[in-house]
């Protein structure tokens, strides 16, 4: 008996806690549908009648759709490379015996640990000597090499790939490369999969390495725009007009995590726990 | 005989093919990963201003790090922010991995609060920061006219323009993105016990508690210590909350809430004083890796 009275409060505490992760998105949507004035005056649960006010300030300052298109430009591309140039190297290291496989490794688990700030200062350096600032090139080359996941997926591939697979395919003539592609990667496809959502929506959130590469206001991604409005004083007076911008961006990833909030969830995990 | 040499040859063969499945990743990562570490080291040595000759100052940047107290100042503040946020946030963590895995309530619904708890850390921290500052406004934010409106508060408080509350609210904004990703670790290394363990303990009749700290806890040491370490690095790089929600890189009211990247950024992309700014970078490093080893040390001394 007082257990069941105990697991109720643990539920009434766990749902408060749900609340307050929830309540800071469920007012910005209602605040997003308010007048300037409205919010201001005074709070309430129920939604305004001012939506397409509060877009209309929005648009004639910046376009938000142009921010999304500008960070899917950059999230797709370095997203794909992430997957397809980690699953090859996780492959390799995993699969062949070669001479600086194991410094290689070793390299890779110590810029595991290394924090961005270090290499921040020498990147833009090298980006304003190789002449790509405001390009967004920096921004999705070095997908290509991303440690944390080569890491992961050379685990995978070692619990995933039977070496006599290998052999039965080299038996039938089929080269190394090709073996890869038709064979390797369909294997490797759900570890794939967890890595590449865990690196889009890191892509598609980055703030500081588009913030000091990209110059030209029609280049700003999603998040660069946003932080933009700090400069806007039409949208700075008017609450509305910012809390519907900020809504704009959060909606994507609220629906992609909606649908897919398992395998986002997995993505997490699987960086960290290793059996 | 000759059949077995032309099997090993062919194998030494195909070996070689790693080569080309490596190249693109090892290019990539000398080119944008290890040459901008290596330069920003050798920048840090230089009065490099951004553009033109570098000269070579030796230790002087890092000479200057040291008895720089604003950079002591930008360190206290992140250190005392990711302190608040890092107790909060493995606080909430490990509280709910208790309920979670305790084997006599076996509370259900852990895929839907998971999911819930971990939102905040989904969203761009800009979007993040942009609601906050907006609802946290003195006059006129939400937050404030609820706390009033309700009774809680006689007046307003001006959350972000006091040295009081403004680098608290970071931190709690910071545990408030954070506490998810951390529950899921720790949930997900409960997951990973073996049952049999808390079967055999049922059998003896252990209690709750007992089986929680002989079993569950020695168990999760290698994930804590994984979660300590990331939140520490991760922690001590603060940047895009307190940048956007406090004024950029000044930090508002009067400093409270300068990060030491905030500090960085400043000398690096504001003031062009590219050679301070790595000598910062480096001394930060130095002190995330003092820190880490201590973090390690301290996990391994319990097991023994």
């Amino acid at each position: 008996m007082g257990t069941k009275v105990k697991r109720g409060i643990l539920y009434a505490a766990l749902i408060l806690l749900a609340v307050c992760c929830l309540l800071p998105f469920i007012l910005m949507m209602i605040n997003a549908t308010r007048s300037g004035s409205e919010i201001v005056s005074s709070f309430s649960l129920l939604p305004g009648k001012a939506l397409s006010d509060n877009w209309a300030t929005i648009s004639s300052y910046f376009d938000l759709f142009r921010g999304m298109r500008n960070s899917l430009l950059v999230a797709i591309p370095a997203t794909l490379f992430t997957a397809y140039f980690s699953a090859m190297t996780a492959y390799a290291m995993a699969v062949y015996k070669f001479k600086g496989s194991k410094i290689l490794f070793g390299v890779i688990v110590v810029f595991m640990m290394i924090p961005g700030q270090l290499s921040l200062i020498g990147f833009y350096d090298l980006i304003t000597e190789l002449n790509m600032v405001d390009s967004y090139l920096p921004l999705i080359l070095p997908a290509i090499a991303v440690p944390g996941t080569v890491f992961f997926l050379k685990q995978y591939c070692e619990s995933v790939l039977s070496p006599v697979l290998l052999e039965a395919a080299r038996i039938d003539g089929a080269g190394e490369i090709r073996i890869f592609h038709k064979i390797v990667l369909p294997l490797l496809s759900p570890g794939i999969a967890t890595m590449s959502i865990g690196a889009f929506i890191g892509n598609w959130n980055s703030y500081l390495i588009p913030l000091i590469l990209l110059n030209s206001p029609e280049k700003f991604t999603l998040p660069v725009m946003i932080a933009s409005l700090n400069s806007s004083t039409d949208i700075t007076r008017n609450q509305g007009a910012i809390y519907l911008a900020v809504a704009i961006s959060v909606i994507p990833i609220l629906i992609a995590f909606a649908f897919c909030s398992k395998y986002i969830i997995g993505s997490i995990t699987a960086g960290g726990v290793k059996e | 005989m000759g059949k077995e040499l032309s099997a090993t040859r062919k194998k030494r063969d195909i070996n070689k093919v790693a080569y080309l499945f490596i190249a693109p990743f090892v290019l990539t990562f000398v080119v944008f990963s290890i040459y901008p570490v290596v330069r920003t080291l050798y920048l840090s040595f230089t009065d490099y201003k951004g553009f033109g000759e570098a000269q070579i100052v030796g230790l002087s940047n890092y000479i200057r790090v040291f008895k720089d107290k604003f950079f002591w100042r930008a360190l206290g503040n992140t250190v005392r922010m990711w302190s608040v946020n890092i107790v909060l946030q493995l606080g909430l963590a490990f509280l709910l991995t208790i309920i979670f895995s305790d084997i006599k309530y076996k509370m259900r619904g852990l895929s839907i609060f998971r999911a819930l708890f971990y939102l905040p850390n989904l969203i761009a921290a800009t979007s993040v920061a942009f609601l906050f500052k907006t609802l946290l406004d003195w006059k006129y934010g939400t937050i404030n006219q609820m706390l009033v409106g309700s009774g809680l508060l006689k007046a307003p408080i001006n959350w972000l323009g006091s040295t009081l509350t403004a680098p608290y609210i970071v931190a709690v904004i910071g545990a408030w993105m954070w506490f998810g990703n951390s529950f899921i670790m720790l949930m997900a290394g409960v997951q990973g016990i073996p049952k049999d363990y808390f079967e055999a303990a049922a059998i003896d009749g252990a209690g709750r508690w007992k089986v929680f700290f002989q079993i569950t806890l020695p168990l999760l040491r290698p994930i804590m210590l994984y979660v300590a370490i990331t939140s520490l690095i991760g922690g001590l790089q603060m940047f895009d909350i307190p940048f956007l929600m406090c004024g950029g890189t000044i930090g508002n009211p009067s400093g409270s809430t300068q990060t030491v990247v905030m500090y960085l950024y400043k000398f690096g992309f504001e003031i062009n004083q590219v050679g301070f700014a790595s000598a910062i970078a480096y001394a930060l490093f130095m002190i995330i890796l003092v820190i880490s080893m201590i973090q390690f040390k301290a996990f391994n001394k319990k097991e023994a």
